[in-house]
C-alpha cells in the first residue's frame, strides 16, 4: 500500500518540513510494503524530481496558474485529485501553517479522519495508529483510523528526513480542472522582520518571561538566542503584559513547540507553559527562585539572578563559536 | 446580514489534566468549564461587525446540557440568539461535528460563520476549515488581522516567517487566532438582557466516526534534572554539559 505526501512548496522551493514528511513516508511505506508518492501543487516545478533524495518514487505535479500563492480549495482539489489516482493507505502533511489548513479541506472532501499534530505513528498489524499530543502536550492520545486513506499531520521536528544521495523521482503531470478564479486570494505575503525562523520550526528556542522585569530587557534574550542561533520565544504573562507579540507565545494558547534545546529564562512553569515545551528535547532553566516549577521539567538548572546569568551564558557560547 | 459563531466549552487551561476510568478521555471530577479561549477572539470580531453592519448573530455550539452557561455568556456578550445542539455522549471526531454543524448551520444563510482557529482540549484545529468544505464556502484560518468592505474580507493569517493578506468575499467562514482583538467582558445589563434570549435545544446525532480514540495517558515525566549550579558561575559548566552531555549545541 501506497503513502502519500504533500509537497509544500513556497516560493517555488520545496520546504523542509516537506522532507521529514517523506522520511516518516519512507518508513511507513516500508512497513506497508508500498512506494511513497509526493503530490506537489505549484505555478511551476519547484524540482520535485530531487525529492528521489529525501524518499519519494514518484511525484505527481499540479501545475496551474492559481497555485503562484497558497489556494486552499485548489491545493484540495490536487490533493484530493492524487488520492484518487493513487489509492493509498495513508496521506501525510507536515504540520505547517498550510498544511493545518489543507489537510481538514481534503479529509472533508473524502470523508475520512484526520490526526493533527502527530508524534508518532505506529504500524503494528497493518493497522496505523497515530500518537499526538492534546491538551497542548498534558496528556497523550492514541487514534486509529475506521476509513481508508488515513490523513495525519506531522508535528514540526519530530520526524526525521531521509537521504537517498542522488536518486531522482519520476514526475507526472496532475491534471486538474479549476473553474474560475481562486475564492481565497492571497493578495501579499508579508515577510517578518529579519527572516525570523517560526518557533515551531526552531532548532533552538529562548524564552523570557515575567522574571525579566519589563519588555526593554529582552535584549539580554536576543543576544543570547543570537550567539545559539536560536528563535526568541515568550511565556503567555509577557504576551499579555504587551511585552511581547502572541506569535511569540509558547504555551497552551500559543505554540506547542519540540526544539532540540529550550532555554526558560526568568519563566517559573506555569501549567499552561510547561504544556507547550515539555516535549523539547533538551531543557535548561535559569530562574531565581529554586521552588520554581520550570526546575521539574528542566534537564539543566542555574538558580540565581537572570541579569547575571544570561550575559555569562552568551559570552561563553559565543566564545565557543570563535573557536568553531 | 447574518452572522454564526461556534463556541466550544472546554477545560480550563489551568486544569490538571486527569485520565477518566474508560482510559479514553478526559476525567470531569472538579473540571472548571470555560469558553475555548479562541472562540473569544470570533465571538468578538462577530460583534464587532454586527456593531457596523447591523444584523443578527446566532451563537451555536454542541455538548451536553452545560453547553448551555457558555452560550449564555456568549448571549451576554451580544449575540441574538442561540443553538445548543445537545450531545451527551463521548465526543465526536471532527468531521462527525462538522458535519452536524453544516446541518445545523446551512439554512441560517449566514454570511460570515466563526470559529476560534482550534480548541484548547483535542487541539485538532480542524473543525473550520471541515465545515468551510462541507458548507461550500470559502475559509480563512487563523486570522490575526480582519477587515470587511464592500463584502469582501481582507483577512490575515501568520505563516512562516511572515504573514499572508487573503480576500475572501463572503458568504465564509473565518477561525480566529490570538491577537486578532481585545475581547470584552460582558456588561451587567448584557448579562441581564441574556437571561431572556432564546437558546433553542435539538438533539444532535453523532453520525459516522471518522477517527477512532484507542487510548488517553498521561505523558511519562521528564527524567528527573539537576541544579549545575548558582549564578554565573555555573555557566562554564552548564556550557559543557550541553555541548558534551546534552550534544545540543
Amino acid at each position: 500500500m501506497s503513502v502519500l505526501v504533500f509537497i509544500e512548496q513556497r516560493d517555488g522551493r520545496v520546504r523542509p518540513v516537506s522532507r521529514e514528511a517523506l522520511g516518516e513516508a519512507t518508513r511507513l511505506a516500508a512497513a506497508l510494503g508500498g512506494p511513497v508518492v509526493g503530490v506537489c501543487a505549484a505555478a511551476s516545478d519547484p524540482d520535485v524530481a530531487a525529492l528521489g533524495e529525501a524518499g519519494a518514487e514518484r511525484v505527481l505535479l499540479a501545475a496551474h496558474a492559481r497555485f503562484a500563492h497558497y489556494d486552499g480549495e485548489g491545493y484540495a482539489a490536487a490533493v484530493e485529485a492524487a488520492v484518487r489516482l493513487v489509492q493509498p493507505r495513508a496521506v501525510l502533511f507536515a504540520g505547517s501553517a498550510m498544511g493545518k489548513d489543507l489537510a481538514p479541506r481534503v479529509a472533508a472532501r473524502l470523508g475520512v479522519g484526520l490526526a493533527s499534530d502527530c508524534t508518532h505513528v505506529d504500524t503494528a498489524g497493518g493497522d496505523l495508529t497515530a500518537t499526538r499530543p492534546i491538551f497542548a502536550g498534558k496528556a497523550v492520545q492514541k487514534v486509529r483510523f475506521p476509513k481508508s486513506p488515513a490523513l495525519l499531520l506531522l508535528r514540526p521536528k519530530i520526524f526525521a528526513a531521509v537521504s537517498k544521495g542522488g536518486t531522482r523521482a519520476t514526475v507526472e503531470p496532475l491534471a486538474l480542472e479549476l473553474s474560475g478564479p481562486a475564492r481565497e486570494r492571497v493578495l501579499r505575503v508579508a515577510a517578518a522582520a529579519g527572516g525570523k525562523v517560526d518557533l515551531t520550526e526552531s532548532e533552538i528556542i529562548v524564552s523570557g518571561g515575567r522574571g525579566l522585569k519589563g519588555p526593554e530587557h529582552f535584549a539580554i534574550i536576543e543576544e543570547l538566542a543570537k550567539s545559539l542561533g536560536a528563535t526568541v520565544g515568550a511565556s503567555r504573562a509577557v504576551v499579555d503584559a504587551g511585552w511581547r507579540p502572541h506569535h511569540d507565545q509558547v504555551g497552551q494558547t500559543g505554540k506547542t513547540v519540540s526544539p532540540k534545546l529550550y532555554v526558560a529564562v526568568g519563566i517559573s512553569g506555569a501549567i499552561q507553559h510547561l504544556a507547550g515545551m515539555s516535549s523539547s528535547r533538551c531543557i535548561v532553566a535559569i530562574n531565581k527562585d529554586p521552588e520554581a516549577p520550570i526546575f521539574k521539567v528542566a534537564d539543566y538548572g542555574v538558580v540565581g539572578d537572570l541579569f547575571e546569568i544570561v550575559p555569562a551564558l552568551t559570552a561563553e557560547v559565543e566564545k565557543l563559536n570563535a573557536h568553531a | 446580514m447574518i452572522q454564526v459563531v461556534c463556541i466550544k466549552q472546554v477545560a480550563d487551561t489551568e486544569t490538571r489534566v486527569k485520565v477518566a476510568a474508560d482510559g479514553k478521555s478526559l476525567d470531569p471530577a472538579g473540571v472548571t468549564w470555560i469558553v475555548n479561549p479562541y472562540d473569544e477572539f470570533a465571538v468578538e470580531q462577530a460583534l464587532r461587525v454586527k456593531e457596523k453592519d447591523g444584523g443578527e448573530l446566532i451563537a451555536v455550539s454542541l455538548g451536553p446540557a452545560g453547553v448551555q452557561t457558555a452560550l449564555r455568556g456568549v448571549l451576554a456578550l451580544g449575540a441574538d440568539r442561540a443553538v445548543h445542539l445537545r450531545h451527551d455522549g463521548p465526543a465526536l471526531d471532527a468531521l462527525a461535528l462538522s458535519r452536524v454543524l453544516a446541518e445545523a448551520i446551512q439554512p441560517l444563510g449566514a454570511s460570515l460563520v466563526w470559529l476560534g482557529k482550534q480548541a484548547v482540549d483535542d487541539d485538532a484545529a480542524q473543525v473550520g476549515p471541515m465545515l468551510a468544505t462541507l458548507l461550500g464556502l470559502p475559509c480563512v484560518s487563523v486570522a490575526a488581522a480582519f477587515d470587511l468592505a464592500d463584502g469582501t474580507a481582507t483577512v490575515e493569517r501568520e505563516i512562516e516567517g511572515g504573514r499572508e493578506v487573503i480576500a475572501v468575499a463572503l458568504p465564509a467562514v473565518i477561525t480566529t487566532d490570538k491577537g486578532l482583538n481585545e475581547p470584552r467582558y460582558a456588561s451587567l445589563k448584557g448579562i441581564m438582557a441574556a437571561k431572556k434570549k432564546p437558546i433553542e435545544e435539538r438533539p444532535a446525532a453523532g453520525g459516522e466516526a471518522t477517527l477512532e480514540v484507542v487510548s488517553m495517558s498521561l505523558p511519562p515525566p521528564r527524567g528527573a534534572g539537576r541544579i549545575v549550579g548558582e549564578g554565573p558561575a555555573a555557566v562554564p559548566e552548564l556550557v559543557r554539559l550541553l555541548r558534551e552531555e546534552a550534544r545540543v549545541i
